[in-house]
């Protein structure tokens, strides 16, 4: 490119390369969310009239509950989750690597395990809790810690302590200092973790019903029983409507939050402390405790079961899993690894590449924060809206792709994006305009300020977000639920299968499977993170 | 898609949002219906499809069609089921799955007249004429139904095929209760304080067990009774679950929980034998035959299928001996074909009911809403 008008040049394909990265994501979000919920709203209001749906429905009362749930449980994730951020996020934990891969197991757990393990809890301290609110905020909180200590942490671990110590040497106390110096700092992705705990608690399906019970329904619980029950369709819409209303409104006060709190500090990424006197070993454990235990419950009793065998223990269930014949219930687990894994390979790529694309438009382009918004509303949808949607939306002559296989991890992708973002857009911020400024001054165009400066950081952030769209395509979150899915059993939908029926072997074989299914997710997460370049350090 | 389509969808959509930003506010009016059942309602569509005949189907060269099977997780045929029928027809099944009954149904009744798939299999009685009503399904009677027995032809005009029958019943633990001494006889028994907090049910809402056992208490206690049943019920400490699994998994234990009385299957004691595991010879678990709510499972051909006449012979299939004898130990529950073999194990171990609890599909549409809504009031509020 030797031509004078150079500059001119370069703002025009700067311009043309700013909207072919839009088209994607853009395009993305309108066929496969505002078109579906779109077509299953207006499909609904054809068949009723709305005033009398929301007078027959408690609306002001499920809303309420449902809205007050949620930000009960979003509190208790973060005291449960908070501590944990700071041990694996700023401290040299030994084996944190493999603790970090653990922590993303709940998140796959089927809830009949995670309501078994907070019985077995409610024995042991000898309350019986089951069916309770209280039961629904644990249970949150269980599978929910993860999203805190991954965004937060991962965040703190790019954070300069500098600032923090001076203020201790200066005579802060610890509080103070924290308070007045670290909060502020980490505000922008304690509002990014917030804002997705509480959208998953407020849409949360299958921890209300099973861990809730039948007297605690929510929104989304409630839609799925006026659609999928009941087929009223009208009545489900108007719940989604609401439902989509009160989401857009808290996603907007959240971004706006996480942006006026961006002090436009500088990140870089910073090396861990070590754990060196017997007062920061008890701090570190004692900030790790919390989370432990939630984590170690679950899988504790899943692992239990699947060994007990016959009033003793044995490796009976496992074995009965790599056979390759069995019952008709019988699905052979490689089979079903080997779907799982493919379905959330193909989840997590989509997800990464429409979300990387989505994070550098939201944070270099002003028009960016509605795309953002847009596309975090998927995560506070309800499943049968999206999938139902996805129904009516599809059938169109000539392509009619709603039993395509396709469809199953793009479904999963719109769950996972928001992940990809709210950990990639605070990394981003948060890169020092010092080091843009130094790289561009030293010649860099600003492409390559892109590469250099933000890459390593975008990259690491990119892999956090990696991760939970794996283990959220592997758990299989979300509306592939409610699509028709062509046969070919994942190891979630074999072990419904085997759970839906009676006789001790499969529900063993089910744990078992369960099993397979947590130590999958934590080896993927372990493998997803070796993949960063190596001069990303720390986090 | 076209995106004339797209445009307006999204207005409406857009439209929507407001309207309902604006009305939501404050409504929490609470009055509900009064759990009256009228009378049985017709269970035809308001434009009866065409049937497919017979004799159209058996000249109809089939070769190199593909029928799309829609059903439910629970279809579990033995594998290569479908092998000798395409040899016969040249007639490829591909099976596409709900997740459950409801699903199933509900996503047929969104998708009427322009279906996922060309058959669909698994919509049961207590959904049967919401389905047909709806205009889910076009007439076809196979010629093996005359086989079948009156009392399973619940569909009307043909609408749709039975293809297995079950029953939704009380099941005790043998570990409780030792040969069945002490355990309940009847639906009865349970408000007897010697049952209290005995009984684990799920939510007719959510279950289609749970509906079974609704209905069954409805048609037993009628129109006058059957709500004092279950405030009676309430007061002896009944439990409610979303979910069989965790009703019959979590509370039972498999016979070996803290309540001893469940609402599950006639057949839950052959699977509990034949997936026990050290194997047992003889099941845990005991029913109670006189609590039964007959449950069939019915086939039908989709309105809007390309290949009406492949799809029938799919149907013809599902009631053909091959399929027929394949279902008791696949799915645990009968067959409706009388020409069927039944596995020794099954008719060891399931209970043979004699005389079961029914009510018309038509009657079950009529009440059904208003009576869950009322069993929600008594039981859960």
């Amino acid at each position: 490119m030797t031509v004078p008008t150079v500059g001119q040049r370069r703002s025009w394909s700067a311009r043309l390369a700013w909207a072919a990265a839009a088209v994607v994501p853009i395009a993305f979000l309108l066929v496969f969310f505002a078109y579906p919920v779109g077509s299953i709203i207006e499909h609904g209001f054809r068949e009723g009239s709305i005033l009398d749906v929301v007078r027959r429905t408690r609306t002001g009362r499920l809303l309420w509950f449902t809205t007050w749930q949620a930000i009960l449980s979003t509190v208790v994730t973060f005291v449960i989750g908070l501590p944990a951020a700071w041990a694996i996020g700023t401290m040299k934990v030994p084996a944190r690597r493999i603790i970090r891969a653990l922590l993303i197991v709940p998140f796959v757990l089927p809830t009949l395990v995670v309501a078994a393990a907070l019985r077995a809890v409610f024995e042991v301290i000898g309350l019986d809790l089951n069916h309770s609110v209280l039961a629904i905020v644990i249970a949150h909180a269980m599978l929910n810690a993860a999203v805190v200590i991954r965004i937060v942490g991962g965040y703190w671990s790019l954070l300069d302590h500098r600032s923090e110590e001076a203020a201790r040497v200066l005579g802060a106390s610890w509080w103070r200092a924290t308070r007045e110096v670290t909060l502020p700092a980490l505000a922008p992705a304690l509002w990014s973790a917030a804002a997705i705990v509480f959208l998953f608690c407020f849409t949360s399906f299958g921890i209300i019903l099973t861990v809730g019970g039948p007297a605690n329904p929510t929104i989304e619980t409630e839609i799925w029983r006026y659609a999928v029950r009941r087929t009223e369709f009208a009545a489900a819409a108007a719940l989604a409507v609401i439902q989509l209303v009160a989401v857009v409104a808290l996603i907007v006060t959240t971004n706006v939050l996480e942006r006026r709190t961006q002090t436009g500090g500088t990140a870089r990424p910073r090396s861990l402390r070590p754990i060196r006197s017997r007062r920061q070993k008890v701090a570190v454990s004692a900030a790790l405790l919390p989370a432990s235990i939630f984590l170690l419950v679950p899988l504790g009793v899943l692992l239990e079961r699947s060994l007990s065998f016959g009033g003793g223990y044995g490796f009976g269930h496992y074995r009965a899993l790599s056979k390759t014949s069995g019952g008709t219930l019988f699905v052979p687990a490689a089979d079903a690894i080997g779907n799982s894994l493919w379905a959330a390979s193909a989840a997590c790529f989509a997800a990464v590449v429409i979300g990387g694309l989505a994070s550098v438009l939201v944070v270099h382009r002003r028009w960016g924060r509605a795309l953002d918004v847009g596309l975090m509303v998927p995560l506070g949808t309800s499943a049968v809206t999206v999938g139902f949607g996805m129904l009516v939306a599809f059938g169109t002559p000539p392509v009619d792709w709603r039993s395509s296989w396709a469809l199953i991890p793009l479904a999963q992708a719109l769950v996972g994006i928001p992940f990809v973002i709210r950990s990639v857009v605070p990394a981003l911020r948060s890169v020092d305009e010092r080091q843009r400024e130094a790289a561009a001054v030293l010649g860099a165009s600003p492409r390559k300020v892109r590469m250099l400066v933000d890459g390593p950081v975008a990259v690491r952030a990119l892999l956090v977000g990696a991760a939970f769209s794996f283990a959220i395509s592997l758990g299989e979150f979300g509306a592939t639920s409610f699509l028709v899915r062509p046969e070919r059993p994942t190891v979630p939908t074999a072990m419904f299968r085997l759970l839906s029926h009676p006789g001790e072997a499969l529900q063993g074989q089910a744990m078992a499977l369960g099993t397979v299914l947590a130590v999958l997710s934590a080896l993927s997460v372990l493998v997803i993170e070796r993949l960063r370049p190596n001069d990303a350090v720390g986090w | 898609m076209s995106s004339s389509t797209f445009s307006t969808r999204a207005g409406a959509f857009a439209l929507s949002l407001l309207l309902t930003a604006g009305v939501t506010v404050g409504c929490t009016s609470d009055d509900e219906s009064s759990g009256k059942a009228g009378d049985p309602v017709s269970c035809s569509p308001e434009k009866l499809p065409d049937a497919i005949a017979a004799d159209t189907v058996k000249a109809a060269d089939t070769k190199g069609t593909t029928v799309k099977l829609v059903t439910h997780e629970s279809f579990t045929p033995s594998k290569g089921i479908f092998d000798s029928f395409t040899r016969e027809t040249g007639i490829q099944v591909e099976v596409v799955k709900s997740d459950d009954a409801g699903s199933l149904v509900s996503q047929a009744v969104l998708t009427a007249g322009n279906p996922v798939g060309d058959v669909l299999f698994g919509i049961d009685n207590t959904f049967l004429c919401r389905g047909t009503k709806k205009g889910v399904f076009v007439p076809y009677r196979p010629a093996a139904l005359d086989d079948v027995p009156k009392a399973l032809q619940l569909a009307e005009d043909d609408l749709a095929t039975p293809i297995d029958v079950g029953d939704v019943c009380l099941n005790y633990s043998k570990s409780e209760f030792p040969d069945g001494k002490g355990a309940p006889v009847g639906l009865d028994d349970l408000k007897k304080k010697s049952f209290e907090d005995a009984f684990v049910t799920e939510n007719p809402e959510t279950s289609s067990p749970g509906m079974a056992f609704l209905l069954a208490t409805i048609a037993t206690y009628g129109e006058d009774g059957w709500e004092q049943y279950w405030k009676d019920l309430r007061a002896n400490g009944v439990k409610v679950t979303n979910g069989w699994s965790e009703a019959y998994e979590t509370e039972f234990g498999g016979g070996s929980g803290e309540r001893s009385i469940v609402t599950s299957y006639a057949s839950s004691p052959v699977a509990d034998v034949v997936y026990s595991a050290p194997v047992r010879e003889t099941p845990n678990i005991g029913v109670v035959a006189d609590s039964c709510f007959r449950q069939v499972e019915f086939a039908g051909i989709l309105r809007g299928t390309k290949h009406p006449e492949a799809a029938a012979k799919v149907v013809d299939f599902l009631l053909s001996p091959t399929f027929q004898s394949d279902i008791p130990l696949s799915m645990f529950v009968a067959p409706v074909n009388p020409k069927a073999e039944i596995p020794a194990e099954f008719e060891a171990h399931a209970t043979e009911i004699a005389d079961p609890i029914t009510m018309s599909p038509g009657e079950i549409e009529a009440g059904r809403d208003a009576w869950t809504e009322t069993w929600t009031e008594i039981v859960l509020r």
